[in-house]
């Protein structure tokens, strides 16, 4: 009999936050500098200097924590995380450990099986390291301080998830919900939005924890799902083969595909954190948060609820649209020009829009085709001067040239033909090309009634408007 | 509290201390000593007694606009680095 | 001449900032090797400090101490001169940017005249552990002038300064001062900004003054004092006039004794002469009552707990890869690490190092940095009461006078008993002020003023009383009278 396994999944989400200076110093944050220019004497750590805190980043802290219905505590600590590498400039990291700033709270995930809660235990604020180089520089490594300091709010979450999907769904979640706070840009490849995985497995309908390894610093979401499907495969097959798993702090080698262990990690860690004498307790009063609060944005499971609700979408759909902010601002302006049809809207921007956004990997900011150009082109749809499948030519053509559907339509004569008697006169000319056909049709395959439909529409280059086609063929044929 | 080579050894790796073997023995005698002198610290009763990380009760931290401020400086900070090339501190080969 | 009395006759042009400087320069230039007190002298700027206060002074412009040359402590950061802390790890340290200290002192007009040896990272009570060697007491060669601030109370005792910068950890401006017969005033903890003075114990570090007088003090403090956005810890609360409030009368202050400091371990002279000043306080129509703070015998061990804790993680930015010492054709990271520390680093240094290391680690944290920060609130809670009966404590500043140089280095708790009566005013952030009040043995030894937090104004004025009274603080040192 073979044992069923569980996997029990925790993460640690580290996400920059977007301030223009850094967390404990007034040096700017900006992605891609030159190397160090970057760094000032706090960054750096030099003798004498001291941190003094932004606001804006406890702010930011604050929005989140509200947004995830957690407790804001009215005093929280900063503490001293000691342990040497070369891109930790002080020889410890100012975080926070007994008293964060935020504490509890929880997001739902939606699954096929339905929605799913997720506990987020704590976040706190802490300060970015800075980076490594390795290539180039024979027997030595580089170091880049310029990313030193830059403010991390890490979001710890409970055990909760019990598969490599069920963690995307929530990192998704999560990276859906800071970039609508607007408190963190969510690029992956920058490393603003990235996290440490604990993963272990169990037997199924036990109670306490397997021995868990944390997958660190994974950057991507498809990183998360290999890496973790990777890691429950080798825990399974290590107990499986009579083996233990060894708690310890793994790599993910994107390259080939598996984990191993951190040779920086081996050394047992013994951080010894102790409050940092250099900041004092950090206090929140009242007003500083209710201000936050009262500032808040619609949060995407409010917004996907006013979508199902209000524009009678699919739960599914209502998520999809509310994904980012941005998308589910484009779907809300596009129903708000063309006046109601909002599945006609939904399907369009979450099919042939999100389509072609996927194909150039542009975001909806970057999108050549704007809100109200496709409301022009769905406009056209409704009041029946293009047909649908016209439309998708016309869209293909706005992608391309910018323009609008009304000069596109009118540039390559796609008009709809609603004449009748144009219609009629193709019809004529369809049934004296095809005696044989109409002769069946007429003495009882009624199936050739497609046949001619759509001889008609080719005739006609698609143009004829297909209600009328049906309507008038219907009759013709008849005799 | 007596601390033996081993302890010394393990404590001088945390904080990354080469310390000769002769120095070891001398390093162990000296710190079972403070360790030992701490102990009298076990009399004091603190039961429900808060500990004290700051000698400035009900001061808060003061907090910072979000401005940059600064600007690069680069080539004078790294003037005090014994090792650079390329704007980049040098060091030798890090490995994960 | 005192600082103030320099100032004051800059300004009355009874002679230039330039003939004072050079003045010093030439006294430092004679004396300085035989006392080792200095490890850096900046002649020229010096001399270019001058001349501009002497521009200022010409213009009718500047405060009373513009033109005054003064000595730093070489814990303060120094714009493009060596700042080495008495280390070997930065003994080819420049300073990028100064410390607030530095600088204000600088705009108020002062003149620096260089660096002062001290003990290593300002560990130590003797200034034996300086990579640059031990600093002389000017009293007697032979004898240390205490420590962390060595170089700089022998300096000014010397008269080769008329006053310098100190810092107090655990004593290091009081203990020094005491030794060599100086007003030592180390202010309450977040008076002075604390930026750009090298980190020895955040929670317990504070800058202040070694001087000739209570005057002195009063004015370089003032310059020194205020809010600092750079320094988190620093307290907005308004600096006073502190020279204006220095003829405050004593009549109706109420003094208490701390039974606990005279106890066993007070050398006799040094006790019979601390009695004699608190008579003294008496006949000017202070009372005197003594008390009791019980948990005080503890602050010895809740110090040397808490400070090596602080200074474990401080002393970590020291790893030779962005600036300081970095050992020679390293193996490897791990072996860069280990012996640029190792080689960079002293002996006392390293031992708090790991002490500090040890009671931080995994296992340890509770029995003692936790439960030596929860002493810290039993002996804070002693002072409050304390101070709710009384307006300042008084008592010795040492156990003995200046003790020889190499007598305690191999003895740590020796060493550090050295600091048994000054470090509860550091583990409660207290201002205190020890004010010579005798020699024994030809050696001066110094009474402690200690009082509530922002009390500084009360603190010089008492001192300043008691240097009315007596003629101690003008006592020069035989060999540099």
């Amino acid at each position: 009999m073979s044992i069923e396994w569980e996997t029990v999944i925790g993460l640690e989400i580290h996400a920059q936050l977007a301030t223009r200076s850094k967390i404990f110093s007034g040096s700017s944050t900006a992605y891609g500098a030159t190397p160090n220019v970057q760094a000032n004497l706090v960054d750096l750590g030099y003798p004498g200097v001291l941190p003094v805190l932004n606001r804006e980043a406890v702010r930011m802290a604050v929005r989140f924590g509200l947004a995830i219905g957690a407790r804001i505590a009215r005093r929280s600590i900063f503490a001293r995380k000691n342990y040497f590498y070369p891109d930790l400039p002080k020889g410890y990291q100012i975080s926070q450990y007994e008293q964060p700033i935020v504490e509890g709270g929880s997001v739902e995930i939606w699954l096929p099986d339905g929605a799913r809660r997720i506990g987020i235990t704590r976040a706190h604020l802490e300060e970015d390291a800075g980076k490594s180089l390795h290539e180039g520089l024979g027997k030595q490594s580089g170091i880049d301080l310029n990313r030193a300091g830059t403010p991390l709010l890490e979001i710890v979450s409970e055990p909760d998830m019990r598969s490599a999907r069920e963690a995307i769904a929530y990192m998704k979640k999560i990276h859906t919900l800071v970039r609508y706070l607007e408190i963190c840009d969510g690029n992956m490849q920058e490393g603003s939005f990235r996290c440490d995985a604990n993963v272990s497995v169990r037997h199924k309908g036990r109670h306490e924890y397997g021995t868990r390894c944390e997958i660190k610093n994974l950057n991507s979401f498809r990183f998360v799902e290999r890496a973790i499907n990777y890691e429950v495969a080798r825990q399974i097959e290590m107990l499986e083969g009579g083996g233990s798993v060894v708690q310890e702090t793994r790599l993910f080698d994107s390259d080939r595909n598996e984990t191993r262990p951190m040779r920086s990690k081996e050394e047992a860690n013994d951080y010894r954190y102790f409050p940092d004498p250099d900041l004092l307790p950090l206090s929140l009063d009242e007003e500083f948060i209710e201000q936050i609060r009262s500032a808040l944005p619609e949060l995407p499971d409010q917004k996907a609820v006013r979508f199902a609700h209000d524009h009678g979408l699919s739960g599914y759909d209502a998520g999809v649209l509310t994904a980012s902010r941005d998308l589910a601002d484009y779907y809300e302006a596009v129903v708000a020009l063309l006046g109601d049809e909002a599945k006609l809207a939904a399907n369009w921007v979450m099919g042939d829009l999100s389509g072609f956004l996927n194909r150039d990997n542009l975001e909806i900011g970057q999108s050549p085709v704007g809100a109200k150009q496709l409301a022009g082109l769905l406009a056209r749809i409704v009041d029946n001067t293009i047909s649908g499948k016209i439309a998708k030519e016309v869209f293909e053509a706005m992608w391309e040239d910018r323009s609008d559907a009304d000069a596109i339509i009118e540039a390559k004569g796609l008009r709809q033909i609603t004449d009748t008697s144009a219609i009629e006169r193709v019809i004529t000319e369809v049934m004296t090309a095809n005696p044989a056909q109409l002769a069946d049709y007429r003495s009882g395959k009624d199936k050739l009634f497609g046949f001619f439909v759509g001889q008609v529409m080719k005739a006609s280059g698609g143009k004829a408007n297909p209600a009328q086609v049906n309507e008038l063929l219907r009759k013709m044929l008849a005799g | 509290m007596t601390l033996t080579r081993r302890d010394v050894e393990g404590i001088a790796m945390l904080a990354r201390l080469e310390i000769s073997e002769a120095e070891l023995p001398v390093y162990a005698i000296s710190l079972s000593r403070i360790v030992g002198f701490f102990d009298q610290l076990s009399a004091a009763a603190t039961e429900g007694v808060e500990p004290m990380a700051h000698p400035l009760e009900n001061q808060v931290q003061a907090l910072r606009d979000d401005q940059i401020t600064e600007s690069d400086q680069r080539d004078r900070y790294q003037g005090n680095a014994p090792l650079v090339a390329a704007g980049l501190y040098l060091v030798p080969k890090v490995i994960e | 001449m005192t600082a103030a009395e320099i100032g004051r006759g800059l300004r009355a042009g009874k002679f230039t900032s330039i003939e004072v400087t050079r003045h010093f320069l030439e006294r430092i230039d004679h004396a300085g090797k035989q006392l080792n007190a200095f490890i850096t002298v900046t002649p020229e700027r010096a001399m270019a400090d001058a001349k501009r206060a002497d521009a200022r002074i010409a213009r009718g412009e500047g405060g009373p101490l513009t033109g005054v040359p003064l000595a730093h402590k070489d814990i303060f950061c120094t714009e493009g001169v060596l700042t080495s802390c008495g280390s070997r790890m930065l003994s080819n340290f420049v300073s990028p940017y100064d410390a607030t200290v530095v600088e204000r002192l600088a705009v108020a007009g002062m003149v620096m005249l260089g660096k002062t040896n001290m003990d290593e990272f300002a560990m130590g009570s003797s200034n034996e552990t300086s990579w640059y060697g031990p600093v002389r007491n000017p009293w007697d060669g032979s004898k240390v002038p205490g420590g962390s601030s060595g170089g700089s109370a022998a300096a000014v005792a010397a008269r080769l300064a008329p006053v310098a910068t100190g810092t107090d950890t655990g004593g290091s401006i009081r203990q020094p001062g005491a030794l060599t017969g100086l007003t030592g005033f180390k202010p309450t903890y977040g008076r002075v900004s604390r930026y750009g003075m090298v980190a020895f114990a955040s929670s317990l570090d504070q800058a202040g003054v070694l001087a000739q007088s209570a005057e002195d003090a009063a004015l370089v403090l003032g310059l020194m004092a205020g809010h600092d956005a750079r320094d988190s810890t620093s307290v907005a609360v308004p600096v006073p006039d502190y020279a204006a409030g220095l003829g405050r009368s004593m009549k109706g202050l109420r003094i208490g004794v701390i039974r606990e400091f005279f106890g066993e371990g007070l050398e006799e002279g040094t006790g019979r002469a601390v009695r004699t000043a608190l008579e003294g306080f008496s006949a000017m129509g202070a009372t005197i009552v003594e008390l009791s703070l019980p948990n005080l015998p503890l602050s010895v061990p809740t110090y040397y707990v808490v400070a090596p804790a602080e200074c474990s993680s401080n002393l970590s930015r020291f790893d030779g890869v962005r600036f300081g010492h970095r050992c020679k054709d390293p193996r490897d990271l791990l072996d860069m690490y280990k012996r640029s520390r190792g080689e960079g680093f002293g002996a006392e240094v390293k031992r708090r190092i790991m002490t500090g290391t040890y009671v931080l680690s995994a296992g340890y944290y509770d029995a003692y940095y936790l439960k030596a920060q929860k002493v810290r609130s039993l002996i804070n809670e002693d002072f409050r009461r304390a101070f709710s009966e009384v307006d300042v404590l008084m008592g010795p500043t040492t156990p003995t006078p200046a003790f020889a140089i190499g007598a305690k280095v191999d003895d740590p708790i020796t060493m550090y008993l050295n600091d048994i009566y000054t470090i509860g005013a550091n583990l409660a952030g207290l201002p205190a002020v020890s004010v010579p009040c005798g020699l024994v043995d030809g050696l001066p030894v110094g009474l402690q003023i200690i009082g509530p937090h922002f009390a500084e104004e009360r603190l010089l004025a008492a001192a300043h009383a008691w240097q009315l009274m007596t003629d101690w603080h003008r006592r020069l040192p035989p060999l540099f009278a």
